[in-house]
């Protein structure tokens, strides 16, 4: 018996199809392009370390203690919301294993009748009434499954995501089910952040104008520049952004069907996911249930390539589990067990 | 009671991992049927014992996690004729709800009543679990206030209410859908899309090896 009993553990993130990355074991799951995200990152903490470093020592002298002191709350909610929406899982549907994907095929076979030889099929759709209204579930033939409703695949990160919303490049990850409510957080608190430096930053320059000149200040303080330019365009873009999402909320629609045109009223299509209330649309977006993650990344692998069954350890032979493994890399989703048996003695 | 095939006698026998009593009952146990008793998960009998194939002891809350799934394993040795998938029902919108509909794959092995109350109390947890009201907006604005940090160390509803399921279904496979060679899978696990039955084997039926006279000797134990 040599060392090719492979007891490392593997955890399940390891085999995870679609295109994420993970950290710290699988605790942290992003999008495969972090460059914008790490750009994100430096804006925030690079204007953020300005304002402390140049206007905070004066403002709090000359106004108010608090005024750092609220800065720092507002930036550091602001990470919390940006880092817990970036590293969680948004919502990824696992893809079908074997049998459910068979079962699905065959029920689609069974659907369809006999389809005429040079004929194409018709598209695999999947119609449900939800309130009574006909939604038509589509067919992925990446995750072979029936998409839930709200349900899309984002071609990005190659997963199914249920509720998508979109994929947000600044943030390194799709917004989804699971951190739809993070992501307009730290929408809303970086509207709130860069108005508050932008407003400190002019009530600041005012200020000390008043006793130094305009240009004294700005050599004094050469950090102003650079924040209020920032802050300038960052305001447009974020507060639309909020007010957008927003409106989507009060509405209970997605980005992704608002920009489809689901329910844009067409064919008397309605939103049949909208309580027709806003406040009870809000109340189910911001405080409905944590939903939890279904894909589990921390899991062990243990029925499949890593061979941790004990009578494996007994009987086991180098070449059987060779064999495995080249299984395992053809199939990796199928279970191993009903192969195990079969060559064990019985 | 559904018996297991010897070569997972040759299994305890040879399991490394086994903990003594296991290991000692099954030497001195001649009848086979007591054998499976040891082997099937009773938690009042084998909490203390770790069957452990190797699988980290990961930190199940309901102690008749590992033991389930150790039957879990267990069957895989039984063979598996197909699987049945209970469908979502999204009628009522994107709410987590399956189909009492019957399937016709399971006519002959499970009666009608038995599982449409099964579907029907695991739906029930889940409305439970997505309830919109005051506790799931005070945890949301607690959770909202602290900046989501409270999550790290307490528990969410959905969370308590996901065990509870896993606790439920396991118990439903060992007292009704195991007998009848059939296996339920947590919806969790394949996504909350379709509840997955496993339908194994009937082995009441016989075959021609040594087996069959084990099972007829088991059946009338029980």
């Amino acid at each position: 018996m040599s060392a090719v009993m492979i007891t490392r553990k593997v955890r399940k993130w390891e085999k995870l199809p679609g295109k994420n990355t993970f950290c710290c074991d699988g605790r942290v799951m992003m999008a495969r392009q972090k460059g914008v995200f790490y750009l994100t990152l430096f804006l925030i903490v690079g204007t953020c370390s300005l304002f402390f470093a140049f206007e905070c020592p004066y403002l709090a002298v000359h106004l108010s203690p608090a005024i750092p002191v609220f800065a720092v709350l507002l930036f550091l909610f602001v990470m919390a919301m940006l880092l817990r929406t970036s590293f969680s899982d948004p919502g990824v549907l696992p893809r079908a294993l074997q049998e459910e994907a068979t079962f699905i095929e065959m029920e689609i076979e069974a659907a369809n009748g006999n389809v005429p030889a040079g004929q194409r099929p018709p598209p695999r759709i999947r119609n449900v009434q939800i309130n009574n209204q006909i939604v038509k579930l589509k067919y992925c033939y990446t995750c072979k499954i029936f998409r839930p409703p709200r349900a899309s695949h984002c071609s990005i990160c190659d997963n199914c995501v249920d509720r998508f919303d979109h994929h947000c490049p600044w943030v390194g990850n799709c917004v989804g089910k699971r951190n739809y409510r993070y992501f307009y957080l730290f929408t809303m608190s970086l509207s709130l952040l860069t108005i508050y430096i932008f407003t400190f930053n002019i009530v600041h320059v005012v200020m000390r104008s008043v006793d130094k000149g305009f240009l004294n200040t700005l050599k004094e303080t050469p950090g102003t520049v650079l924040e209020v330019l920032v802050c300038f365009f960052t305001l447009w873009s974020v507060v639309g952004l909020t007010g957008f999402h927003t409106y989507l909320i009060s509405l209970n629609q997605t980005t992704n069907e608002d920009i489809k045109g689901s329910w844009s009223g067409k064919n008397r299509v309605q939103n049949p996911y909208s309580h027709k209330n806003i406040v009870k649309n809000c109340c189910e977006v911001l405080c409905g249930p944590t939903y939890p993650s279904v894909l589990d990344r921390r899991g062990l692998m243990h029925e499949d390539s890593v061979c941790s069954c004990s009578i494996c350890y007994m009987h086991h032979h180098h070449h059987h589990f060779e064999q495995l493994q080249q299984q395992q890399q053809q199939q990796p989703s199928a279970t191993n067990h009903e192969t195990h048996s079969s060559t064990h003695p019985q | 009671m559904k018996l297991l095939p010897l070569g997972v006698r040759a299994r305890l026998h040879a399991c490394p991992h086994a903990c003594t009593h296991a290991r000692t009952r099954a030497r001195a146990s001649s009848s086979p049927a007591r054998l499976y008793s040891r082997v099937v998960p009773h938690s009042s009998s084998t909490n203390g014992c770790r069957f452990q194939h190797g699988t980290d002891p990961a930190p199940f809350h309901c102690n008749m996690a590992t033991e389930f799934h150790n039957l879990q394993e267990l069957r895989h040795s039984a063979s598996l004729v197909t699987k049945v998938f209970i469908q979502r029902d999204y009628t009522d919108g994107t709410v987590c709800r399956f189909l009492t509909k019957f399937p016709s794959e399971l006519d002959n092995r499970i009666e009608r009543t038995l599982l449409e109350e099964t579907v029907k109390t695991l739906n029930s947890y889940y409305v439970e679990a997505e309830k919109i009201g005051g506790q799931s907006y005070l945890e949301g604005c607690l959770a909202c206030a602290t900046a989501y940090i409270i999550f790290l160390c307490m528990e969410t509803r959905y969370e308590k209410v996901l065990k509870k399921i896993s606790c439920y279904i396991q118990e439903q496979n060992e007292k009704i859908y195991a007998p009848r060679g059939l296996l339920l899978t947590d919806p969790i696990e394949r996504g909350m899309r379709v509840l997955e039955i496993s339908v194994f084997e009937d082995r009441g039926s016989g075959s021609s090896s040594p087996s069959s006279s084990i099972s007829s000797a088991g059946s009338s134990a029980r």
